[in-house]
C-alpha cells in the first residue's frame, strides 16, 4: 500500500503515524508538506493529528482552506482512501468532507487517557480487521473531540452505518458514563458517504506496538494494506 | 476602514465555555442574569473601499472562513 | 544623556555598590539603556551573583558528562554517537501573577534552552508546588498552571512524561513551577553559544518583538508584596506554535553546516543572549536595533533591549551562510534578520537610527559581574522522634485510607490526563510510576526521567535534604531498571539576603554535593530562583532535582504495578520507624516536626546497584521505591496501579506497627519476583537487609486483621484532586 501523509504547521502526531504505518504496513508514507499543491499517487492519504496552524481562530479551520486538502479533495472524489486522525477528523469537517463540527471537550479540558470503542461497521477497508461491535482499547488526547452535528445529520449517519466508532466500557456498553468528551451519541469516529474517508478522535497510530499503549490500533493499519495494498 | 465581526453560537448549541464562565460568576456572588454565551471578536481592517462592499466582503471572510456555520453565526459591523 | 537619579538606580535593583563599579568601568554614568541592560545581567536570576560561590563547589564531571553547567542546558552521552540534552528552569513568578501564561512560556523557555543546543526535545516534566489547598487562590493558580503547561506541550508535540505535585502553607503566595525538558541530539552535532569570528552575522530569527515581559529577569529577582498582583504587564505571553515552527526550523537549520553559535532570547533577552555569546568569544558586537523585527510600533531602545517576547532565538551564522538559513526560516514562516555582526573590539555597540545607544566594554564588565558572600547561619538540627512519642492510630486501614486521600499522596491523575504523555509515540512508562522512561527510536536504549525533593526534609535540616533529593532521584531511575547518569538542579528558595535562608542554600548544596559524589550522579545543568517570599514569609527550601538514567534496553525495565498473583513482596533496605518530619505525623498527628530520615548513600548504592543489576537480569516483576508515606503506602500504590491485592505477613513486634508501617526511612526498595531463587541467590553476595512483606493476590489490602477493598482504596486515592478542582 502506498501512502502519503500529509504535514501542516503546527502538526505533532506526524512521526507518529509514519512510524505505525512503517510498523504495521511495512512502508513509510510519502511526506506531502502543506504547501505542496500535488499529491503522489498513493491508495492512502493521511491527516495526522496535532495543532494546525496552532489551532488558532478554530480547530482545523485554516488548515481546512489549504490548498493541499483541495488536492486531498480531488483525489477522495476519485476514490483513494483518506484518514484523519484527530487534527485530521477536526480538518475534514472543517472542510465540509465529514458533517458535523469537533466542539470543545465538555469538560473543557485537554484529555490523554486510555479509552474503550466499540467497533460499529467492518465492512470497508479501514475497519475489515476488526470484528463487528469488537472493543478496542485505544489512547486519545485532545481538547476539542466533543462531536456535535444536528439530529436529522445524526440520525442520516446511524441509517448509512455511517458511524465508524462510538466510546464504549471495557464490557461494549455505550453509555454517557463512558463518553470522554461529551460527544453526541458517543461518536468517536465516522465515514463520509462513499465510506472511503474515515475521520475518528481516538489514536491507532500510538497502539500499534505492545509495549505501551496496547495492539488496539494495528489491525487498522493491517486492515488497510491488506485491502489496498498492491 | 474596520471590520468589527462578532461569531458567536448558534441558539441551541451547547455551549460548555459559557455553562463554566456563568457558574464561576455565581460562585462570585453574580446572581440576576441568565444564561452566558461565550463568542469571538474580531477586528479587520480592510483597505478602501464602500461600506456596503466592505461588509459583503467581512461577510465572505466569515463564510468562508471565520465562522463554522455548523454551529457558529456571524454578525458583521462597519466603522468607516 | 539623561542625568541617573539615586532612586532610578534603585528601581533597577542595582546596589551603591554596583554602581560604582558601572561608573568605574566605564569611566562615566551609564544612560538609561545601559542602566535597563545592567538591571537584567546584574540580576540574581541572570548573574547569580548569590549563589555562585556555592554552584562551584557542585560536581559537574563524569566520562559521560559531555557539557557540563554555563550552557543553555546540560549534554550526557548516551552511546552509539548519541546524547541527551537536559535541563530544569523555574517559572514562579511569573506563574503567580499569570499562572496559565507563566507556566506556559516557563515550558516553552526550557524547551528553547535543549532544542539551542541541536537535540529535538523529546520530553517534558513538571515539579510543581502550591500553597494550602483550602486557600483561596490555591485552586485558581492549580488549574491555571496545568493548563498552562498542558496548552503548550501538547501544542508544540513534545509527551509530558512526568513531574511531582505538593501542597504546602509556605507557597501560598509564591508557588513553584518548575518545568524539565529532555532532548536527544547526535554527539557530534552539539550547538554552543560561543561567538566565533569576527565579522559574522549576528542573526535573530523566530517571532517579532514587542513590548511583554519588560523587567521580568529582575522582578524574579525581588521578594514579592501585595502589589505584585498589579504587576501584570510584565508577563510574557507564549505562542506555542510559533515554538513548534522554531524548533523545526532549528533543527533543519542545524543539519546543515551554516551555525556557529546558537543561544535562546531567554529571560533577559536580546541584551543578555548577544553580550553572553560575545563575552564567551572573547569578541565584540555591534547591532542595529532598526533590523530587529518588531510587533509594536515606537519602541524605545531600553524597550527593545529588555523585552521578553518569547519564541525567539539568536544566532551567529558563517559569513555568505545567510541565504541558506533565510530560505529555512522563509519556507517556516517566521522571522529572520541580520541585525548586526561580530567585531574584534571587545565592545558591545548597540545602534539606533545611526546613533549609538549603548556602547559597553564586554570584558571588564563580565569580569566584573557581581559575586557575593553572603553571610548564612547553620540550620539548627531538629531533635529525633520516636516511635514512643506518638500515638498509635485506632486503625491502620484508616489511616492508610487518610493518607492515600491527603493532598500529597493523593493521585495526580486530574493533572496528568492534561497533558499529552503519549505523542511522539515512544513513551514507554507513562505518569504515575518511579520514572517516566522513553524510548530512544530505532534502537534498544530507553531513558528513564524523574523529578524529586522533600521540602519538608530540607526545612528540618538542608543537608540532609539535599542528599536525600538527590538519592529519591536516583532511586527512581534505579526502580525502572535504569543506569543514573547526571542531573539538573533547580534550586528554590526564600531571600538570600537573610542569614538564615543562606544558610539553608549553602546546606542543602552540601548535601546534593555529598550525594552527587558518592553516587557518581553529576549535576550537568541548573537554575536558582531565589526570593521567593511574599510578605517576609519563605517558601520550604525546594531543591528540586531532576535526574536522567539510561537502560540499555527497554525490555528490560518493569513499573510499580504487580504483574501476578501469588508472588512474595520483598522490602530491602532497613526499617527503624522513623516518624519525623514524616506524612504519617504532619496529617494524623498535625506535627511538622522532627529529624528528617538521615541517608546513607553507602548502602544506597549497595542495594540500588542490586535491584538495578537483578531488573537488568529479569529476575524482578515490580519495583517500587518507599518514599513519601512509608512501606504502606509504596505496597498501596503498587497495588493500585495493577488492582492486585496483597495478603501481608504477620507483624513482628519488634517496632511499632505504626512506625513501621509509615516511617520513612530512606533507601529502601519493594520488589515481587519472576525468579525468586535466582533473587535469593543475589542477597548472599551483597549485605543488604531484606524482609518479607507479604503475598500478591486477590483485590482487597489485607493487614493485622483488617481489610480494604482495592475498589475503594481506589476511590479515596482518584478523587481527593478532582473533588478539589470542582469546588
Amino acid at each position: 500500500m502506498k501512502s502519503a501523509i500529509i504535514v501542516f504547521p503546527g502538526s505533532n502526531r506526524d512521526r507518529d503515524m509514519i512510524m505505525a504505518l512503517k510498523t504495521a504496513v511495512g512502508r513509510a508514507p510519502f511526506q506531502v508538506w502543506h504547501g505542496d499543491t500535488e499529491l503522489p499517487e498513493v491508495d492512502l492519504i493521511v491527516i495526522p493529528g496535532g495543532f494546525s496552524y496552532g489551532d488558532y481562530l478554530r480547530v482545523g479551520s485554516m488548515a481546512a482552506h489549504s490548498p493541499i486538502i483541495r488536492e486531498v479533495r480531488t483525489h477522495a472524489e476519485k476514490g483513494v482512501h483518506v484518514l484523519g486522525i484527530c487534527n485530521g477528523f477536526q480538518i475534514l469537517t472543517e472542510a465540509d468532507m465529514l458533517p458535523g463540527v469537533l466542539m470543545r471537550n465538555s469538560n473543557l479540558k485537554f484529555i490523554c487517557k486510555d479509552v474503550h470503542l466499540k467497533v460499529e461497521q467492518n465492512k470497508n477497508p479501514f475497519l475489515n480487521k476488526y470484528d463487528l461491535f469488537q472493543v478496542v482499547r485505544v489512547p486519545i488526547a485532545h481538547r476539542d473531540g466533543n462531536y456535535f452535528a444536528d439530529e436529522t445529520t445524526l440520525d442520516e449517519l446511524e441509517d448509512g452505518g455511517r458511524i465508524a466508532l462510538r466510546y464504549c466500557g471495557s464490557d461494549g456498553d455505550v453509555n454517557p458514563a463512558h463518553n470522554p468528551n461529551g460527544s453526541r451519541r458517543n461518536i468517536a469516529g465516522i465515514f463520509n458517504k462513499r465510506g472511503n474517508i474515515l475521520g475518528m478522535m481516538p489514536h491507532p497510530e500510538d497502539a500499534v506496538e505492545g509495549y505501551f499503549g496496547g495492539l488496539g490500533g494495528k489491525p487498522l493499519f493491517e486492515g488497510l494494506s491488506s485491502a489496498l495494498g498492491k | 476602514m474596520k471590520a468589527k465581526i462578532h461569531v458567536t453560537l448558534k441558539n441551541g448549541v451547547l455551549d460548555p465555555q459559557g455553562k463554566a464562565v456563568g457558574h464561576a460568576l455565581r460562585a462570585l456572588g453574580f446572581d440576576q442574569f441568565g444564561e452566558v454565551r461565550q463568542g469571538k471578536y474580531i477586528e479587520i481592517d480592510i483597505n478602501d473601499m464602500t461600506e456596503n462592499a466592505a461588509r459583503h466582503y467581512a461577510e465572505a471572510m466569515c463564510d468562508k472562513l471565520l465562522a463554522n456555520t455548523v454551529i457558529e453565526d456571524f454578525d458583521v459591523e462597519i466603522e468607516p | 544623556m539623561t542625568a541617573i537619579k539615586a532612586t532610578l538606580v534603585a528601581e533597577h535593583g542595582i546596589t551603591d555598590d554596583e554602581y560604582k563599579t558601572i561608573i568605574e568601568i566605564l569611566g562615566r554614568e551609564p544612560n538609561l539603556t545601559e542602566l535597563g541592560v545592567f538591571s537584567v545581567m546584574w540580576s540574581e536570576h541572570c548573574s547569580y551573583k548569590s549563589s555562585k560561590k556555592w554552584l562551584k563547589t557542585l560536581p559537574t564531571e563524569a566520562p559521560w558528562v559531555i557539557c557540563g553547567p554555563g550552557e543553555n542546558a546540560g549534554v550526557v552521552d548516551i552511546g552509539d554517537g548519541q546524547a541527551v540534552v537536559f535541563k530544569m528552569e523555574s517559572h514562579n513568578h511569573p506563574s503567580y501573577i499569570d499562572p496559565y501564561q507563566g507556566a506556559a512560556t516557563g515550558v516553552g523557555g526550557i524547551l528553547r534552552d535543549v532544542f539551542t543546543m541541536g537535540a529535538r526535545p523529546i520530553s517534558n516534566l513538571n515539579a510543581l508546588r502550591f500553597g494550602n489547598p483550602n486557600h483561596p487562590k490555591t485552586q485558581h493558580l492549580v488549574s491555571g498552571v496545568v493548563e498552562g503547561i498542558g496548552g503548550y506541550g501538547n501544542c508544540v508535540g513534545v509527551p509530558t512524561v512526568g513531574g511531582e505535585c505538593n501542597f504546602h502553607s509556605s507557597y501560598d503566595g509564591n508557588v513553584l513551577v518548575n518545568a524539565m525538558t529532555v532532548g536527544l541530539a547526535q554527539t557530534d552535532k552539539i550547538f554552543y553559544s560561543v561567538a566565533k569570528g569576527v565579522g559574522n552575522s549576528v542573526v535573530y530569527v523566530g517571532s517579532k518583538t514587542g513590548r511583554d515581559g519588560i523587567h521580568g529577569a529582575t522582578m524574579a529577582s525581588s521578594e514579592f508584596n501585595s502589589d505584585s498582583e498589579g504587576k501584570r504587564p510584565t508577563v510574557q505571553v507564549g505562542d506555542p506554535f510559533t515554538e513548534k515552527l522554531l524548533i523545526e526550523a532549528c533543527l533543519e537549520l542545524m543539519a546543515t553546516n551554516t551555525i556557529i553559535a546558537i543561544q535562546d532570547m531567554g529571560a533577559a533577552g536580546l541584551t543578555s543572549s548577544s553580550f553572553e555569546m560575545a563575552s564567551k568569544g572573547g569578541l565584540g558586537v555591534e547591532l542595529n536595533l532598526d533590523n530587529v523585527p518588531a510587533r509594536e510600533t515606537g519602541m524605545t531602545p531600553y524597550e527593545f533591549l529588555l523585552s521578553e517576547s518569547q519564541e525567539r532565538m539568536l544566532m551567529i551564522l558563517r559569513t555568505g551562510q545567510e541565504k541558506v538559513a533565510q530560505k529555512i526560516f522563509n519556507k517556516w514562516e517566521l522571522d529572520f534578520s541580520v541585525i548586526g555582526c561580530l567585531t574584534d573590539t571587545g565592545r558591545m555597540v548597540i545602534r539606533e537610527k545611526g546613533e549609538v545607544v549603548v556602547d559597553l566594554p564586554i570584558d571588564p564588565l563580565a569580569q566584573a559581574s557581581p559575586e557575593y558572600d553572603r553571610p548564612w547561619v547553620k540550620t539548627k538540627i531538629q531533635p529525633v522522634i520516636t516511635p514512643d512519642e506518638v500515638p498509635q492510630p485506632k486503625s491502620l486501614i484508616q489511616t492508610l485510607k487518610d493518607l492515600m486521600g491527603s493532598p500529597d499522596l493523593c493521585s495526580k491523575r486530574w493533572i496528568w490526563e492534561q497533558y499529552d504523555y503519549l505523542v511522539m509515540g515512544d513513551t514507554l512508562q507513562r505518569p504515575g510510576g518511579d520514572a517516566a522512561v522513553v524510548r530512544i527510536q530505532n534502537t534498544k536504549k530507553a531513558i528513564a526521567i524523574t523529578t524529586d525533593c522533600t521540602p519538608r526534609y530540607c526545612l528540618a535540616d538542608p543537608v540532609e535534604g539535599g542528599k536525600q533529593a538527590v538519592a529519591e532521584a536516583w532511586r527512581n531511575l534505579t526502580a525502572v531498571g535504569a543506569q543514573p547518569l547526571a542531573i539538573t538542579d533547580n534550586l528554590n528558595f526564600g531571600n538570600p539576603e537573610r542569614p538564615e535562608i543562606m544558610g539553608q542554600f549553602v546546606g542543602a548544596i552540601e548535601g546534593i554535593r555529598e550525594a552527587c559524589t558518592v553516587l557518581n550522579f553529576p549535576v550537568v545543568s541548573g537554575n536558582v530562583s531565589l526570593y521567593n517570599e511574599t510578605n517576609g514569609v519563605a517558601i520550604l527550601p525546594t531543591p528540586t532535582i531532576g535526574g536522567v538514567g539510561l537502560l540499555a534496553d527497554h525490555t528490560k525495565s518493569v513499573g510499580i504495578g504487580f504483574t501476578s498473583e501469588g508472588e512474595t513482596i520483598y522490602l530491602l533496605g532497613e526499617s527503624k520507624g522513623h516518624l519525623g518530619q514524616s506524612l504519617y505525623l504532619r496529617e494524623v498527628e498535625d506535627r511538622e516536626e522532627g529529624m528528617p530520615p538521615q541517608v546513607d548513600l553507602v548502602a544506597e548504592r549497595v542495594i540500588g546497584d542490586l535491584v538495578r543489576a537483578q531488573i537488568q537480569k529479569d529476575v524482578i516483576s515490580a519495583c517500587h521505591d518507599i518514599s513519601d508515606g512509608g512501606l504502606l503506602i509504596a505496597c498501596a500504590e503498587m497495588a493500585l496501579a495493577s488492582m492486585i491485592g496483597i495478603v501481608f505477613a504477620d507483624l513482628d513486634n519488634s517496632t511499632p506497627a505504626h512506625a513501621y508501617l509509615f516511617g520513612e526511612e530512606q533507601g529502601r526498595y519493594l520488589v515481587t519476583c519472576k525468579d525468586p531463587g535466582s533473587f535469593l541467590l543475589s542477597l548472599k553476595e551483597v549485605e543488604v537487609p531484606v524482609k518479607i512483606i507479604g503475598q500478591t493476590g486477590g483485590n482487597t489490602i489485607d493487614i493485622a486483621g483488617e481489610s480494604i477493598s482495592l475498589l475503594e482504596l481506589k476511590e479515596v486515592h482518584e478523587s481527593w484532586f478532582p473533588n478539589l478542582m470542582s469546588k
